[in-house]
């Protein structure tokens, strides 16, 4: 990774030239699939070390982003495990990998006890636009993935300014 | 040290996951931005969250600064008895927050 989103930091263009870019973001989306199948995850060297050559499969789980981040400062997210669940194959730990982030891991959410329903909600910073990913880890060693594309159009990893 | 806000139903049904929310007033600071003079501010985010009831942990969080200023989670837990939510959290500069909420089973 390179200055961590320079590409992306609109700062120094100017506000037509923002707006053009933004314009050509919106263009854009109808082409773009909003929520990739797990099957084609992103290549994220902390996910693949995470997965130690284990094979997360596509099914459950929903990691929800909105397609579009006019700020990555903060963006909502929502990950959800489908159940049912038993003790021996509840949800132990959700993981969230970033593609083009400073920081690929972004965060992990562990449930030390069994709870039937699996959802959790944040807000995320985003650097560019990329893909995120979601991976679920079941008590029974199984992994469950879900990726997300968002387009960012103001980069979360500047200041506010 | 930075506070926190928690919402938890007023009356839970006992056995049931129950809605959990917090928010913790934090910078989440970078490390990748700098003040007016131009100097490094350093990285300060919270580093992980753990949420207790009645003493036995039910979540917890590992966090970065991939996460937005502010951090809001929300989560479920199974209902059991009356009692304590207790939160804990920790962020780089070693500074450790706790807030907790009351919460019904009926």
């Amino acid at each position: 990774m390179t200055k961590p989103g320079s590409r992306f930091c609109s700062r120094t263009l100017k506000p037509r030239r923002r707006w053009l870019q933004s314009g050509a973001a919106l263009a854009l989306l109808p082409w773009i699939p909003g929520h990739a199948a797990a099957d084609e995850l992103p290549q994220i060297p902390a996910m693949t070390a995470f997965l130690a050559g284990r094979k997360p499969v596509s099914e459950r789980v929903r990691l929800t982003l909105p397609q579009l981040a006019d700020n990555g400062q903060t963006v909502p997210m929502k990950v959800s495990v489908d159940g049912p669940f038993t003790p021996a194959t509840r949800v132990t730990a959700i993981n969230l990998f970033s593609e083009a982030n400073p920081v690929p891991e972004m965060a992990q959410f562990d449930f030390p006890v069994y709870v039937e329903r699996i959802e959790v909600e944040s807000r995320v910073r985003l650097a560019a636009s990329q893909k995120i990913v979601a991976v679920a880890t079941l008590a029974d060693g199984a992994l469950l993935a879900s990726a997300a594309e968002v387009i960012v159009t103001i980069a979360g990893c500047m200041d506010g300014t | 040290m930075p506070d926190a806000r928690i919402t938890v139903p007023a009356s839970v049904p006992r056995g049931k996951p129950f809605e959990v929310r917090v928010i913790v007033r934090h910078p989440m600071e970078t490390g990748y931005r700098t003040d007016e003079s131009g100097k490094s501010i350093p990285r300060n985010v919270i580093r992980s969250l753990t949420c207790r009831y009645n003493g036995e942990v039910v979540f917890s969080a590992r966090l970065s600064s991939g996460i937005a200023a502010n951090p809001y989670l929300r989560f479920f837990v199974t209902a059991k008895e009356s009692g304590q939510l207790a939160f804990e959290w920790v962020d780089d500069a070693g500074a450790r927050g706790t807030d907790g909420a009351t919460l019904t089973v009926a």
